[in-house]
């Protein structure tokens, strides 16, 4: 790069618009902590899932009409007639589902590495600014095919906001431009769903940027003392989100093309039929955990107010974690409670895929409460009361002195030294 | 260059694998662009509107229909005699594209082309311009009643595309 970057001609472009010099400073010389473990391999990855999503969601407004009377065939047509189109229409729909598993495995990394404390709050918000916008998006998509899926989940997620008091109603017809969900719905949600991707663009840059100011957080969660404490981003991290890359395109084409309707649902497969109502609606499985506190919840506006709130609190977590440790490796405690977390989400996920009935509410009410009161009462108490275990000097300390593995690293990076 | 030689066995096994791995990169980005650009040609239901059958009973000497033909217009002229008398008497000499009636319409009475000008594809108005054929009014070609080019920017005649009469009234087209 420094030799392409000498160049007569780089040089002059670089000097008018400096993209040159921009992409050396944020991918290639770009200081990353020396120990980002492969939980760190989820940012790159979500990245990637967001450019399939656009590069494959515009090869389908190619050939997708957003008219009640068309959308369905015209799905059943891309399926059918389109060169490939089978291919890019199941690779949008499970791209989908493999976005949001690599964008909860990344905030759970977040979650177990503190990453959202200081001096990281913003970035974290912009993260779950970024996880809101992916949720309207991923809705407002599952409608456009129209089926009777489409159409109910269309129904019961905009029916939400009439539980908003006094208004409600009139947000609802708002929403929906008209009495009931018809062809304005299904017009705007296309123009919006093909809107907000490109917002969520916007978001990842001010996240990358926010990043870039602060410099990633890293498995042991304590600040960088020096120099010594990064290597280059490339060609370490480059090569290792390429590896992740791999393994995560590997995964995603077992599904692709051996299980494409795996993660969907058969009823989707029925044209929107405005007057029947599939026997049993659930959301696709990333929403589960949210849908099972909407229902865990008696009354309709307290269940919308507390589905709400389980993201809603995310944004105050930097302060509800009362511990100035980041990294869970260092708090036996709270590592404890982390678990229990993933598993009550888990349950959650469970509670919403079944229907609501004999112990699922129990479960999914008790599973709810679990999760506020982790968030509300267990994390700032367990801050104050837990004592964290001796932090490393810096990050290059461990790494440097450590066992055989990390003496081998010195004795090839002495080496390497040498030969230079 | 000696010197190079020297750390030559790493040098090169490393250089061995940064080539291979972007080899095998170029090699996945050129499959995964293909579906990309395929998906854009035409798909098998565009395709499989490739022909159609016109019926002529309709149109009386003097005539002409405009019909749709894989998204193009098709122009079907019943010929009048003096149509196809002036059309067969123009020397070939005088032609741009030199093509001579009797192949552009073996059934003289009806001539079949694509409606499309050669020049920059605008469709060109009936019973207009200095040759009594057609005329371009995008940019001024006129087009004599073989439909072949005689005055302005159009390279060729107009396209007749393959056809064969089903029976004394029925044409299929493509």
């Amino acid at each position: 790069m420094e030799g392409f970057l000498n160049n007569g001609l780089v040089r002059w472009f670089d000097s008018r618009l400096p993209v040159f010099s921009y992409v050396n400073e944020h991918l290639v010389v770009y200081p990353a902590p020396r120990n980002l473990n492969y939980a760190w391999n989820f940012g790159s990855l979500a990245g990637l899932a967001l450019m399939i999503q656009i590069a494959t969601g515009i090869v389908l407004a190619m050939h997708y009409t957003p008219h009640v009377d068309t959308a369905f065939d015209s799905v059943e047509h891309i399926m059918r007639d389109v060169n490939y189109g089978w291919y890019f229409r199941y690779m949008h729909a499970n791209g989908a589902s493999f976005f949001f598993i690599v964008v909860y495995l990344h905030v759970f990394r977040g979650l177990y590495y503190g990453s959202y404390k200081a001096p990281r709050e913003v970035l974290w918000w912009i993260g779950l600014a970024i996880l809101l916008a992916m949720m309207g998006t991923a809705f407002m998509g599952y409608v456009l095919p129209w089926g009777q899926m489409s159409f109910w989940a269309a129904t019961v997620i905009t029916k939400l906001f009439g539980a908003i008091p006094w208004v409600g109603e009139s947000v609802v017809n708002w929403l929906w431009g008209g009495e009931g969900i018809d062809n304005p719905t299904l017009n705007r949600f296309y123009a919006l769903h093909f809107l907000l991707p490109f917002a969520i663009v916007g978001l990842v840059v001010l996240h990358l940027w926010a990043l870039h100011h602060k410099k990633s957080n890293n498995p042991l969660g304590i600040d960088y003392k020096g120099p010594q404490d990064f290597i280059p981003f490339h060609p370490y991290y480059t090569i290792k989100d390429a590896f992740g890359a791999g393994v995560f395109l590997i995964v995603f084409s077992i599904f692709l093309f051996y299980a494409p309707n795996y993660m969907g649902h058969p009823d989707n497969y029925i044209p929107a039929d405005p007057l029947k109502t599939p026997p049993h609606i659930v959301p696709e499985w990333y929403f589960l955990p949210f849908y099972a506190i909407l229902r865990a919840v008696p009354g309709k506006l307290d269940g919308v107010i507390v589905m709400g709130l389980s993201i809603g609190i995310l944004f105050l977590l930097p302060w509800l974690d009362t511990s100035r440790v980041r990294s869970a490796t260092f708090r036996p405690v709270f590592r404890w409670f982390y678990w229990i977390l993933v598993l009550d989400i888990v349950v959650l996920g469970f509670c919403g895929a079944n229907p609501p009935e004999g112990a699922w509410i129990d479960i999914g009410r008790a599973a709810t409460a679990y999760y506020f009161v982790h968030f509300l009462i267990l994390l700032p108490l367990i801050g104050w009361f837990e004592r964290p275990l001796p932090l490393p000097d810096s990050i290059a300390k461990p790494v440097l002195s450590g066992g055989p593995a990390p003496a081998a690293a010195i004795a090839r990076d002495k080496a390497r030294g040498e030969r230079r | 260059m000696a010197e190079h030689e020297l750390v030559a066995p790493e040098e090169t096994r490393r250089d061995f694998l940064y080539v291979a791995t972007g080899a095998v990169a170029a090699v996945g980005a050129a499959h995964a662009a293909w579906p990309f650009i395929d998906q854009m040609n035409p798909a098998a239901d565009v395709l499989a509107l490739s022909s159609i059958e016109v019926d002529l009973s309709p149109i009386e000497p003097g005539q002409q229909i405009t019909v749709k033909w894989r998204a193009k217009p098709v122009f079907i002229r019943h010929r009048t005699e003096a149509d196809i008398a002036e059309a067969r008497a123009a020397p070939l000499d005088d032609l741009k594209d030199p093509e001579a009636d009797e192949e552009r319409a073996p059934r003289p009475e009806w001539l079949i082309m694509v409606g499309v000008c050669t020049h920059l594809g605008c469709i060109p108005l009936a019973d207009q311009g200095e040759f009594g054929g057609w005329f371009c009014p995008c940019h001024g070609s006129h087009y004599d009643t073989s439909g072949r080019i005689r005055k302005g920017p159009a390279p060729e005649n107009l396209t007749v595309p393959d056809y064969v009469f089903v029976d004394d009234t029925t044409v299929a087209i493509g």
